[in-house]
């Protein structure tokens, strides 16, 4: 009898595969890794049921190292493998594992695409902002000036926003966290409890290629400085006490940090997060100094997969039962006798 | 005589004749597909075989009165068997200066110049290109003409339906089309129900329609027509008695895949991004939703081939549909399905390439991309369509093959085949052998590349089954696990499964057979794909003339049939006509060591019958001396 048959209840264990985990020492991945395969026994997954779909790249080595179905696919086309899945059998719970290459430079479009037509799955972007499995070039988020192998007098191209991207791209659930919080397994609750395609950006440090880039946000001492934690229908305030906050000018119609107490700042300027408000998640994708964190922006939308269902069963109720042999006699035919 | 239009001529006698091909040419605009499709669906009905052939512009709307706007279709229907559209014209129909101009080459001397002289303005005329009035200048001297202001004659009878004069001017397609059925004895009945119902929201347009329709006929039955015109007879042909229908390729493509589905017992998913000519097949099976048929109109062609893939992953059938360029662009996908080792149907209506090349140009070309185009050893399996009709067949044999072996599939039709109808002989569903697909449920000794010992396919085990989880990809699997494996050894020994896994295909189709003439000779003429038609009418007249030649035609081209090469060497010549620059030929010497010869033609255009006949007849002189 094998032991990965259905059982009440799962754990963390249940969800790691035999394989041995093969990523650099450090690398941020593993901690997402371990978040994940702690989080998925808490939102009722079953591993039978649950298809980890990958690109290629570091992070696209992911799904070997769960125990659920899962399937390593090629460079940018993950999120086209997953719909084509996920139309065959809506009932599966997918998840996308991308990276900052595989899903906003050679995959840009099929990004895009599955954010708009917003199926029913997670995307989990790694966005360590330089390419790791081929030796440390820049990356479509890598900052303007780079110095890497393919750029050795600095990088000449603008970074793309992952959040703002997928707000562009109509996305109805668009986070950002970084690879060790302790809040990844919450945002990722949200994630999959989101009706949609739930885009998360994880912050991720790739200690052999860009090792260190997010620690000033990460860093425990320095962090609360720079991390602004987004609660729906709380006030945007950040740093060690709380002293810092977000305050909208309606004259540059932007947002802008803000000290209390100073320059008359009060509580009433401070902004209340909505996390329905579009405008709002857009301004919040690119701060001055600071990183907005957890979900940026939730709403309600037309999930296609199922559509698509609603179709099918609306195409039964048209033409009935299907018949192949008055499908080949539609229009005209005769007969030779 | 009196020649009083109130007056009734006598009835000219009606001639019969045993086959006729008749192309009608217009602008983009002048609704010659429609008006072919017409006569023949009213051909059909009067019991004879028949072709089509639509040759029309990749313009929408491309200027009006140029030649590169003209639109033709053709059709050759007789009281015998037809297999092509016919080789040069009897009648041509010219709606307008450039159709004549386009066409005037390639209808036969003496042939019926049938032309609207309505439309023969100065500036129509500069827009041909001609410098003087062709039907005065001596230029159809050749043919026998029937020259008639269209245009006037249709806005006459339509004046009372109030039409605007753009509509009423466009009514001149159902004219002419009413004058070619009494040229040619069809029956109205069809054309005016289908009028009725296609104008259904407009009443007063159908009625106008039908009114162009019968004023034309009665024109045919009711004037003395120029010297050596007369009407025709065109007896039923000897059809094998049953129910038909006419088809196009890509219908017969759609319902096959839908019929394959169907006896392996899956869904269909089919992910597609619109291409001339392959886009009517997602229009055909979008339809078909409850047949258990989705489709996805994906963002690109990577997008649509790779979510086939997803959907073949998670226990459908994926299909995914397109021409030569949009093969390119899914190689590295179909290398997924290959190395996945999942089922996959692609279907490839070849077009003109290179590149963009002639979208709306029929050719072979894409053969070598099929059974070659991907990186790595990446085998899989090729099957071509040898008529529209054969098209319904081979697609169900495409799915069977994918889903019992595990591997894509790649299906070759070609533009010609896609847009070309045919009588169809509906076939008896009854008859056709259900494969039902059986999934993996058991845990017990599973990992995902265990193989069937004899046909070399891996389990398919799909998301969902508790037990049975397990991870595929693009990487290299070890044999006896189905983990990655970087082992040198390994890859040496899945290269060769997966070689051998398409190889043993084989053995499951029916062997290299000659379908017409002697199984040895003195020339035997290989073809595959939508030069059936041709080349076996061409076989036709070089046996009657005594020649002992062959046709043996291939609808295996990876891999190829059993028995193949024993064939080949048993004929002192073997000729490969192909629409493309000699693709299958070197196949054929590569695989077999035989000095196959080449015969090409890549104008757009399908062979034709009196240049296949010469072609070989000079290769037998040759021989003999």
């Amino acid at each position: 009898m094998s032991t990965n048959l259905p059982k009440q209840e799962y754990t963390r264990k249940d969800f790691a595969s035999d394989q041995e985990v093969r990523w650099c020492p450090g690398c941020g991945d593993y901690a997402i890794l371990a978040a994940v395969q702690r989080t998925l026994p808490k939102l009722g997954s079953t591993p039978a049921n649950t298809v980890f779909i990958s690109g290629i790249g570091c992070s696209s080595r992911f799904p070997y190292y769960m125990s659920t179905y899962g399937f390593h696919t090629i460079h940018g086309r993950a999120p086209a493998v997953a719909t084509g899945l996920k139309l065959a059998n809506p009932e599966l719970d997918v998840w996308v594992i991308t990276g900052d290459g595989d899903g906003l430079s050679i995959g840009g479009n099929h990004l895009l695409h599955v954010l708009r037509r917003n199926l029913d799955l997670q995307i989990m972007l790694f966005n360590n902002q330089i390419y790791g499995l081929t030796k440390g070039q820049y990356s479509p988020t890598s900052e303007v000036g780079k110095i890497t192998p393919s750029s050795p007098l600095g990088s000449l191209d603008q970074p793309v926003v992952p959040a703002r991207f997928a707000l562009g791209a109509r996305a109805t659930f668009v986070a950002r966290v970084f690879d060790t919080s302790k809040k990844l397994p919450d945002t990722l609750s949200a994630a999959h409890e989101h009706d949609g395609a739930a885009f998360v950006e994880i912050l991720q440090n790739c200690p052999v290629f860009n090792d260190g880039t997010f620690d000033r946000i990460t860093d425990r001492k320095t962090g609360p400085a720079y991390q602004l934690w987004l609660e729906h229908g709380q006030p945007m305030k950040f740093g060690a006490n709380g002293e810092k906050g977000i305050r909208f000018n309606p004259r540059t119609l932007s947002l802008e940090v803000v000290t209390l107490g100073e320059d008359g700042v009060t509580e009433q300027d401070i902004v209340i997060h909505d996390e329905t408000n579009h405008s709002l998640a857009w301004m919040l994708t690119e701060l001055p100094g600071v990183v907005a964190l957890g979900i940026l922006y939730r709403c309600r939308g037309m999930v296609y997969n199922e559509d698509v269902v609603a179709q099918r069963k609306l195409a039964l109720e048209r033409f009935g039962k299907p018949d192949l042999g008055a499908l080949l006699r539609q229009g005209h035919t005769w007969t030779v006798s | 005589m009196e020649t009083s239009a109130a007056a009734r001529v006598q009835p000219s006698p009606r001639e019969t004749v045993d086959s006729v091909v008749i192309r009608f040419a217009g602008d983009s605009g002048d609704g010659m597909q429609l008006t072919g499709t017409q006569f023949t669906t009213a051909t059909a009905d009067a019991g004879n075989d028949l072709a089509t052939f639509p040759d029309f512009p990749a313009e929408i709307r491309a200027p009006a009165g140029t030649t590169y706007g003209v639109s033709g279709f053709q059709i050759h229907f007789a009281a015998h068997d037809v297999q092509t559209p016919g080789d040069a014209p009897d009648v041509l129909v010219a709606m307008n200066p450039a159709a004549l101009k386009v066409n005037t080459d390639v209808l036969k001397p003496g042939g019926l110049l049938v032309v609207n002289t309505g439309a023969f303005s100065l500036n129509n005329l500069k827009k041909a290109g001609y410098q003087n009035n062709p039907l005065e200048d001596g230029t159809v001297d050749r043919f026998r003409v029937l020259a008639l202001d269209i245009t006037k004659m249709t806005l006459e009878s339509v004046k009372d339906f109030g039409l605007g004069s753009k509509e009423a001017s466009r009514c001149k397609n159902m004219w002419t089309l009413g004058l070619m059925y009494w040229l040619f004895g069809r029956e109205r009945d069809e054309t005016i129900g289908w009028l009725k119902s296609k104008f259904a929201k407009r009443p007063k347009l159908a009625e106008a329609n039908v009114a162009a329709l019968n004023a034309g006929h009665i024109y045919g039955e009711n004037v003395e027509l120029p010297h050596g015109i007369h009407p025709y007879q065109v007896p039923a042909a000897h059809l094998t008695p049953g129910e038909y229908r006419n088809i196009s390729g890509n219908e017969a493509t759609a319902w096959g895949l839908v019929t394959g589905a169907k006896l392996a017992g899956l869904d269909i998913v089919y992910g597609s991004y619109p291409i001339t000519p392959a886009s009517s097949l997602l229009h055909n099976l979008a339809r078909l939703k409850h047949f258990g048929v989705t489709t996805f109109q994906a963002e690109d062609e990577i997008a649509a081939v790779t979510s086939a893939i997803g959907a073949s992953f998670g226990g459908a059938i994926g299909v995914t549909g397109t021409s030569g360029p949009g093969v390119a662009l899914k190689s590295e996908g179909i290398g997924l399905a290959i190395a996945a080792e999942l089922p996959l149907v692609i279907v490839d209506v070849q077009r003109g390439g290179p590149s963009t090349g002639l979208p709306t140009k029929t050719e072979q070309s894409d053969l070598f991309q099929a059974v070659w185009g991907r990186n790595g050893d990446a085998p899989l399996a090729v099957l071509a369509a040898a008529t529209p009709g054969d098209c319904y067949y081979m697609a169900i044999e495409a799915i069977r093959i994918a889903v019992k072996y595990m591997t894509p599939v790649i299906l070759l039709t070609d533009g010609y085949l896609a847009n070309s109808a045919e009588p169809w002989l509906l076939p008896d569903l009854e008859t056709l052998e259900p494969f039902p697909v059986e999934f993996r449920k058991d845990p017990e000794g599973f990992h995902p590349f265990l193989r069937d010992d004899h046909t070399l396919a891996r389990v398919w085990a799909i998301p969902g089954t508790p037990g049975l989880e397990h991870r595929i990809g693009g990487l290299e699997k070890d044999r006896d696990t189905g983990h990655i494996s970087y082992d040198p050894r390994n890859h040496h020994r899945m290269t060769k499964i997966r070689q051998q896994k398409v190889a043993g295909i084989a053995k499951g189709i029916a062997a290299a057979k000659v379908e017409q003439g002697e199984d040895h000779g003195d020339l035997l003429l290989v073809g595959w794909g939508s030069t059936h038609g041709s080349i076996s009418q061409a076989v036709h007249v070089l046996r009657d003339r005594g020649h002992a030649v062959s046709h043996l035609h291939l609808r295996n081209i990876w891999p190829l049939p059993e028995g193949l090469g024993d064939l080949l060497h048993s004929f002192d010549n073997v000729l490969v006509p192909e629409l493309n620059n000699g693709q299958l030929v070197k196949l054929l010497r590569a695989e077999y060591l035989i000095d196959a010869e080449s015969l090409t033609r890549v104008t757009g255009q399908p062979f034709r019958i009196t240049g296949l006949v010469e072609a070989v007849e000079e290769r037998l002189q040759r021989s003999a001396r």
